[in-house]
């Protein structure tokens, strides 16, 4: 009972099983077998879910501030893009000679906008080591900055969610422009390798998947590892009842805080390992209706499940890609309905029906108590 | 009787011929295909007034004037490529434009031929053209032209085609270096008068090339009056672009503003009202018979209200009312509402963006000393007046208003009170949707009518509303002219772009200080 892994449920062992399994999998499926058997996977399709898996962290982040801490960001494609973006610089710096302009040095539209050395914002990133430790680092000291004034000054709610929104257009509106240093609004494209392995290749794409994978299962424990433990119930009462919390003693802002910067820095991580898979990351990542998609696909999946909000990016995203394709006039209708019927008739997503369903199984008795007691024996401990 | 006749027939032949003589040496002179002799033929075509000087000299200048070799006839080809005979008029076949040689001219001869041209229509009887020329004369500052703007001058009645021209003659004595000291610094005067960019362009180079003492200070001196007030003037001109800005803002916010403050819900959706309203004033403009278009804007006002204020109480009715207690779940939900109504718009009307036109009132732009603003906008700041001044009545003359103040401020007492909540939520929401769609026969005016109309007025409307606070509506009103102004004023020193973003910093800070905006409510309601 005392270490946080042990408190992961059945359900928790399953989603760990899956993920981690299909890390394995996959590169078997895609790889070791021959390509015209039955099971073999097509390179597309393992890029596809990379992408989703990415997006899936990036739920389980924002699910971490919302649902558990009741912080509704409408800004979490802000921290998501900057990871991408460090990660962008690393993969534009090993471009290396290989540009159009075959500069060694400068990035092909430094080259052309006519510039003569690395702005500062850019030193370093030819290093794997360093861009990996901005990925988290910039993520998390925006969040951080962010997160010291919102807090501090008891900004909630509504309003929270309007800064936060702020925060990403104004990043948005900075990223557009060229003079700001990260390519204007092409973003940054044409990578090349990465660790020396070719980024296009069907054995990278596949390495990169599994990473993801791997990557979202991490983040699990250790989101679960968070709410689960006693910090984590005092996160909780936050979100039930703020001012309870603090009239109790409690440093509400402390608490929020740190959340909300583990939550961008995984948010962080998942955008570095959007970008080498894609291929490209550009303003348009930071557009404020991204951030807000993100927040639907925790709803739909279940808000505070940390599962659900996984489930429900890889189930939204993939009904995104088949209506896109299929009726791409109807898309906006099915995401646009998706809101207003989670909203109303799936507050709890698609995981609460789920556990809705099982419940009257199992007696309705121990289901409130629960939390009161390990809260209590906590205290006791 | 006949023999009078006959003298008088003689006496007007002579006349002709005389003239006929002097300008056949002028076009003789021309001929000879000589810059010096050339520019002698434009001064005296300049002073001969001749009706047909004006189109030889256009010729001249836009290199149509031909010499026909053979019959020493000057040859006028015209844009459609017919030749005339410039002398006569009379249209000439059988000759080929490229066997004939051209007239040349040089950069020297230009500009005279324009100053000729200019000071040929100084004589035209319409007095606008006589103010244009005069301009025309001011910006080539030609000292040949002097002569026929004095002269101009001396006859000249009407006192706005007599400052132009008084404005012409400063203009190229001020530039003359052989002038009289005092007659230049009193040109210098005039043109401080005048105080526009291209006066202070010509009391530039005077600065800089006047030899004589009194005539360098009087330069410097006026050259720095008219800095200043040109600096004033496009303050000013900031300014009014900025209240501008900011009645469009309030306009988009305004109605954002009353539901947020009576039911604490963002309404995402809102931005699409105001599509609504622009598709509407669309639809009104395309069905009405033509000789209502004069009308369409004003019928299209309070449809514009109606349908974005149904579509307002329809989604309050459908989705908000269950959501109530939730803010976050009701922005999420707003959010997937605006999605369908821009998906919906989209599929009906399609992508493109749809052509409102402005009446003839509306269109045109009016100039007050430096300033100018196009007739539009002003009926926009005269719109945002009359819905703010509207709706500060309501909220404070009648009794729905009273009942709304009384939800913002605290709704449970309210509903304590025998006030139906449910009621004054739907009226409140459809009421801020209706202004919205107000405000969307304004933007119809100013920007594409496109499905994504609104999206570009959201967050500009949430700062808005997050700036102003929700106490009242003068917030609001504080808020849009805060932000629309900062930005106008921000926009010439840093950039449109850069200066947005100062701006969301801003107020991403202003926010830590004053939580619940300007002016926010008091008392408990605000704990809830």
């Amino acid at each position: 009972m005392s270490t946080p892994i042990t408190r992961l449920d059945r359900l928790g062992y399953l989603f760990l099983a899956l993920t981690i399994g299909a890390a394995i999998l996959v590169p078997i499926l895609a790889l070791a077998l021959p390509k015209d058997s039955y099971f073999a996977m097509p390179p597309y399709i393992v890029a596809l879910f990379g992408k989703y898996v990415c997006y899936a962290i990036l739920a389980l982040a924002l699910d971490l501030v919302w649902g558990y801490c009741g912080i509704l960001s409408l800004g979490h494609g802000a921290f998501f893009a900057l990871g991408g973006y460090a990660m962008g610089m690393y993969l534009m710096r090993q471009i290396g000679t290989r540009g159009v302009y075959a500069n060694p040095i400068l990035p092909d539209f430094m080259v052309f906008l006519n510039w003569k050395e690395l702005p500062v914002a850019w030193w370093g990133f030819h290093s794997f080591a360093y861009a990996s430790i901005m990925v988290m680092l910039v993520p998390g000291l925006l969040a951080f900055a962010f997160g010291w004034f919102a807090f501090r000054s008891r900004v909630t709610g509504v309003y929270l969610s309007i800064i936060t929104q702020a925060l990403t257009y104004a990043l948005k509106l900075a990223f557009f422009r060229n003079d700001f240093g990260f390519g204007g609004n092409n973003g940054l494209t044409d990578f090349k390798d990465i660790l020396g392995f070719n980024v296009q290749s069907d054995a990278t794409r596949t390495a990169l998947f599994s990473i993801s994978a791997l990557t979202l299962a991490l983040s699990y424990v250790l989101s679960k590892a968070i709410v689960s433990s006693k910090y984590g119930k005092a996160l909780i009462a936050v979100r039930d009842a703020e001012s309870r919390v603090r009239f109790l003693g409690y440093r509400v802002e402390n608490y929020k805080l740190f959340v909300f910067v583990v939550s961008a820095v995984i948010a962080g991580i998942a955008g570095a390992l959007y970008v080498p898979q894609v291929g490209i990351i550009n303003p348009g990542e930071y557009d404020p209706a991204n951030s807000i998609e993100a927040v639907i696909w925790v709803a739909v999946g279940g808000r505070g499940t940390l599962i659900g909000a996984a489930l429900g990016a890889i189930v939204v995203n993939f009904a995104k890609t088949y209506f896109t394709g299929a009726f791409p006039e109807y898309w906006l209708f099915a995401l646009g309905g998706l809101f207003v019927l989670v909203t109303l008739f799936l507050p709890k997503g698609i995981l609460g029906l789920i556990m809705a369903r099982r419940a009257p199984k199992t007696p309705t008795k121990p289901e409130t108590p629960t939390p009161e007691t390990t809260t209590v024996g906590e205290a006791a401990r | 009787m006949i023999v009078r006749f006959l003298a008088l027939l003689v006496f007007v032949c002579c006349a002709t011929f005389a003239r006929a003589d002097a300008m056949d040496d002028t076009l003789a002179k021309l001929i000879e295909n000589k810059f010096s002799q050339t520019q002698a033929a434009i001064g005296e075509l300049a002073a001969s007034g001749a009706a047909n000087a004006t189109p030889i000299l256009e010729a001249l200048g836009d290199n149509r004037l031909l010499i026909d070799p053979e019959g020493h006839v000057l040859v006028i080809q015209t844009p459609s490529g017919d030749l005339i005979n410039a002398r006569t008029g009379e249209k000439l076949t059988g000759l080929i434009a490229d066997s004939l040689t051209k007239v040349r001219v040089n950069n020297a001869l230009r500009s005279s031929i324009d100053a000729a041209i200019g000071s040929l229509t100084l004589a035209n009887p319409d007095p606008a053209r006589r103010v244009a020329a005069a301009d025309a004369v001011f910006k080539s500052r030609d000292p040949k032209a002097l002569g026929a703007v004095q002269a101009a001058l001396a006859k000249e009645a009407n006192p706005g085609a007599a400052e132009a021209l008084r404005q012409a003659r400063a203009a190229i004595m001020a530039l003359d270096p052989a002038t009289q000291s005092a007659d230049r610094v009193a040109a210098i005067e005039t043109l401080k008068a005048r105080g526009d960019e291209d006066a202070q362009g010509i009391i530039d180079e005077v600065a800089a090339k006047a030899d004589s003492p009194e005539v360098k200070a009087a330069a410097q001196s006026a050259l720095a009056s008219i800095k200043t007030r040109l600096q004033l003037w496009s303050l000013v001109q900031n300014v009014v672009y900025g209240v501008s800005a900011s009645s469009v803002l309030l306009l988009a916010a305004i109605g954002l503003a009353i539901t947020f403050g009576v039911m604490g819900v963002i309404n995402m959706a809102h931005g699409e009202m105001v599509m609504l309203g622009a598709y509407t004033t669309f639809i009104v403009q395309s069905l009405l018979p033509p000789w209502l278009a004069q009308w369409s804007l004003a019928i299209a006002l309070p449809l514009a209200f109606l349908v974005a204020g149904a579509m307002g109480v329809l989604i309050e009715r459908l989705v908000i009312r269950y959501l109530y207690g939730r803010p976050l779940e009701t922005l999420l939900a707003t959010w997937g509402v605006s999605l369908i109504l821009q998906q919906l718009v989209r599929s009906l009307f399609g992508a493109n963006n749809r052509q409102v036109v402005a009446p003839t009132f509306m269109s045109g732009s009016v100039e007050w000393g430096g300033l100018s603003i196009t007739a539009g906008r002003l009926w926009i700041i005269a719109l945002a007046i009359v819905v703010f001044v509207s709706l500060q009545l309501v909220l404070r003359a009648t009794s729905f208003g009273l009942r709304m103040r009384a939800v913002t401020q605290n709704r449970r007492m309210a509903s304590s009170m025998g006030i139906s909540t449910g009621r004054i939520d739907m009226l409140a929401f459809g009421l801020g949707s209706g202004i919205a769609g107000i405000a969307g026969v304004a933007l119809s005016q100013i920007d594409n009518v496109s499905p994504n109309l609104g999206q570009g007025y959201i967050i500009d409307s949430f700062m808005v509303v997050v700036l102003g606070g929700v106490g009242n509506l003068w917030g609001t009103l504080l808020g849009a002219l805060t932000l629309g102004l900062a930005n106008k004023l921000l926009e010439p020193v840093i950039g449109a772009v850069l200066g947005k973003i100062l701006l969301l910093v801003f107020i991403i800070l202003f926010i830590q200080k004053r939580p619940r905006g300007l002016f926010a409510l008091k008392g408990r309601a605000v704990e809830a």
